[in-house]
Formats: C-alpha cells, sequence, structure tokens
C-alpha cells in the first residue's frame, strides 16, 4: 500500500511520518501531482495558520488535486479546517469539502484557555474509522478555532461548546485531533484509516 | 472534558537525563529516549526535554536526540534549552519536536515570541519563566531569574507571563526557584494567580514530592498542567498510580487504558 503525505507549508508533517513508520508503512511526503493521485491513501495533515496555508496551496495548485482526490484522505487539525468552507483565522475561503465553517473560540469562563490544548474525550464515534475506540477515549488536541457538529460529524469533544472532533463525506475523512500523537488509541485510528 | 495533565521533564546532560537538586548536584537518571517511552508507557500526557547545559555554556540543542524522541514516542513533547533565535525553533521542529519552551532567550529578546507565534503558531510556543520572591520595600515580589536561576532580571513574573500571553505565547511554563527540588509542593499561589490573570494553560514546576502536590497544583493552584522529574526517574511515584489518585480525587486525567 502507498501512503502519500502532502506536503506544504505547514508545522507538523513529519510527526505523521514517524507515526506511520511505527505502524510499517512508509509514506512519500510529497507535493508531486502523479505520486498524490496514485496513491492508496492520501494524508493532509499539519499545524498552522489558515490564510498562510491556503495561499500556498493555491499557488502550488494543491487545492484542486486534493479536493479531486477519489482515495480515502485523511485530513488532521488545520488540514481538517482547510478542508472545511470557510475559515475565521484570517477570513479565508477553504476547499469546501465539508460544508461548514470553521470558528473562533470564544472563552466562556475564567477557565476556558485559549488555545484549546491537551487530552479530550471522543463521544458519539459513528464511523469505521473508529472502530475498536470505546466512547470516552482521549485523543491530543491542540487549536484556537473549532468546527461546529453538522451533518459530517462522526466524533464529537466538549470544551467550551461540543464542536466536531472528526468528519466524514464521501472518501474524506477528518480529525481536530491529532492521531499521530494520541498514543495507542491515535494509532489504531491512523490504522483504521489505513484499512478503509 | 479536558483532562489535567501529567508532564515528566527530562533535564539532558551529554545524552543523558539527569535532575538538580534546586539546581546543582546534579544525578544520573538514565537514557533520554528510554525514559520516555516507558513514561509514554505508564501513561504521561506529554514530555518535556530540556538541554539544561544549553543557555549557561551557549551550547546549540541536541537535534540527534530530538529525531529519536519523535520516531519512538507517540505522544507530545517539547523541547527546551539554548533556543536564542527563529532557525532554532525551526530545526527543532522540522527534526519532530511539537512545541519549544524559550525562557532565557525571550527575556532578552521578547520579540522572539513574537516571531515564533507569527511563524509556527502559539501553540508551538512555550515560554519557561523560572522566579522567585525577592524582598522589596518590604514586600516580597516575584522576581523572573535567567540562565538556570543565575541572573536576576529585575522582571516582575505576572507583567512578564501576560507580555508574554500578549506577543503570542501558547502556554506559560512556570517554575519557582524556591520550591524546585525541594520536594514539599508547587508554588499554588503563585500559580494561581497566574491562571487567573492569563488566558492561556499554565504547566505548574518545581515542589512535586507526594500526589497530593499534583492534586493541590490542579485543585489550589488552577494548574492546566503538572511537570515534575525526579519523583518519576527515581520511580518514588508511578505515574498510572498517581492517576488511579487523581481520579478518585475528582481531578480529570486521561484514562490511557482503552
Amino acid at each position: 500500500m502507498t501512503v502519500a503525505i502532502v506536503k506544504y507549508n505547514a508545522g507538523n508533517i513529519y510527526s505523521v511520518d514517524y507515526a506511520l513508520k511505527r505502524l510499517g508503512i512508509d509514506p512519500l511526503i510529497t507535493a508531486d501531482k502523479e505520486i498524490l493521485q496514485k496513491a492508496d491513501k492520501v494524508i493532509f495533515p499539519g499545524q498552522g495558520e489558515a490564510t498562510q496555508t491556503m495561499q500556498y496551496l493555491k499557488v502550488h495548485r494543491l487545492d484542486e488535486l486534493i479536493v479531486g482526490c477519489k482515495q480515502p484522505v485523511l485530513g488532521i487539525c488545520i488540514g481538517m479546517q482547510l478542508l472545511c468552507r470557510f475559515s475565521e483565522e484570517g477570513n479565508v475561503d477553504c476547499l469546501g469539502v465539508f460544508d461548514t465553517p470553521v470558528l473562533k473560540f470564544h472563552p466562556q469562563k475564567q477557565e476556558n484557555k485559549i488555545p484549546h490544548i491537551g487530552w479530550n474525550n471522543l463521544t458519539n464515534l459513528k464511523s469505521d474509522l473508529y472502530k475498536g475506540i470505546p466512547d470516552g477515549t482521549f485523543t491530543y488536541f491542540v487549536h484556537s478555532y473549532y468546527v461546529p457538529v453538522n451533518e459530517h460529524t462522526i466524533a464529537e469533544t466538549d470544551y467550551i461548546l461540543n464542536f466536531s472532533a472528526s468528519m466524514h463525506k464521501d472518501n474524506f475523512y477528518a480529525t481536530q485531533f491529532h492521531p499521530e500523537k494520541s498514543g495507542s488509541a491515535g494509532e489504531l485510528i491512523l490504522k483504521n484509516f489505513l484499512n478503509l | 472534558m479536558l483532562a489535567k495533565r501529567i508532564i515528566p521533564c527530562l533535564d539532558v546532560k551529554d545524552g543523558t537525563t539527569v535532575k538538580g537538586i534546586n539546581f546543582i548536584n546534579f544525578r544520573d537518571a538514565g537514557d533520554p529516549v528510554e525514559l520516555g517511552r516507558q513514561y509514554s508507557e505508564q501513561g504521561a500526557d506529554e514530555l518535556v526535554y530540556l538541554d539544561i547545559t544549553a543557555s549557561h555554556e551557549g551550547r546549540k540543542t541536541f537535534l540527534d536526540l530530538v529525531r529519536r524522541v519523535a520516531a519512538n514516542i507517540n505522544i507530545p513533547f517539547t523541547v527546551g534549552g539554548g533556543i536564542n533565535e527563529l532557525k532554532d525553533v525551526d530545526a527543532l521542529l522540522n527534526a519532530g519536536a511539537d512545541k519549544v519552551s524559550v525562557n532565557s532567550a525571550a527575556i532578552r529578546k521578547p520579540e522572539l515570541i513574537d516571531e515564533i507565534a507569527k511563524n509556527f503558531g502559539a501553540q508551538v510556543c512555550v515560554v519557561a519563566i523560572d522566579a522567585k520572591p525577592n524582598l522589596i520595600e518590604g514586600t516580597f515580589e516575584w522576581i523572573c531569574y535567567l540562565n538556570g536561576g543565575r541572573i536576576s532580571t529585575g522582571k516582575n513574573l505576572f507583567d512578564w507571563a501576560k507580555e508574554a500571553e500578549n506577543r503570542g505565547a501558547g502556554e506559560i511554563l512556570f517554575t519557582s526557584m524556591e520550591h524546585d527540588g525541594v520536594k514539599n509542593g508547587y508554588a499554588n499561589e503563585a500559580l494561581r494567580t497566574l491562571s487567573l490573570s492569563l488566558g492561556i494553560p499554565i504547566i505548574a514546576s518545581g515542589g512535586a514530592g507526594a500526589k497530593e502536590h499534583f492534586r493541590d497544583t490542579f485543585v489550589e493552584g488552577k494548574s492546566d498542567a503538572a511537570l515534575a522529574a525526579s519523583v518519576f526517574h527515581f520511580g518514588e511515584i508511578e505515574i498510572s498510580e498517581l492517576k488511579a489518585y487523581l481520579t478518585a480525587e475528582g481531578v480529570v486525567v486521561r484514562k490511557t487504558k482503552m
């Protein structure tokens, strides 16, 4: 199986590479159109800022390429947010696979620290991506913007409000949390994605 | 619900883990990668690797170790020590670190925080602060120190932490120098003031000696995470037992068994 990781101007791409290697997969980190199109699985990971990453994707024509993927695609963190319609982070139009906005967290109480950093539970799990993952499992989050719960939501997390921890539509999957940093639970989620 | 985090800190010198008692007299506590992997298996939520001699001797950080940690460990980790400019941060993040911790360099050149946040995001920028109370005109004031506690800066802890937040810090890692290594509990009063005055997470450091100290810093100190070193390195507290204790005490921590 070939797994391609989209190479672009976001951080933390290499931690996905390391995580897949621990699962015995040697992924290709690439922005090459042909390799990405031919891969069995595509991972669109990263940490970063929406405006700058969107601009990079457009300049390098990766935007059309990602949206046109037919194989299973997994967007992680900023990857998930970029797959949405629009982000309040810089008020930028994104890829539009998931017809939902990305909104900024607004603290309601003093203890609502932003960014949302750390381990939080997944609830309302709904997809094969979460096969073998019990409701309430903790995964690792780092973000200041969130996707509201919507028709594509397949896992929810509560921080300030209930938001989309994960989404699925057609061949596109996405997680707000970092499976590559979420211990053995994260490894199982990555394995489930590879087995789709 | 967001869990309170337990973070073992591995101070590294010449490729080996060490822990200072009040910043001097190091004792050896093992291989950093192996130790980190064991902590991760026991239920540690994050790891911190500090190149402790770096800022003092001007040494560059330990990229090879960072690569090995990233390859072997499946939880987030922060690296610090010897970060002076943006290219140090870039190299560490490229080697696989999730976050960087800046201390002396940020005090000397506060714009470094803005630069890290702007280029890599606030979430990677942990600002570490070492402080202790100084008697100034009859009252105690928390003052920040540089280079592992050797040089006083005259900066007030709470003012500097607020400035760091405003410049784009994602978290504050506060070490009370007087509590560090003494194992009598964290500086919860100062931590509480920090936590209530800032909108970013606070990591407590310095003073862990018993399980109750972790509960106290989460409950009384309002800390978001607690860092400790020697109690873990020398097996005085086992992380899974600590988490079972905290759960029983009503503190939300991550359960690692699925």
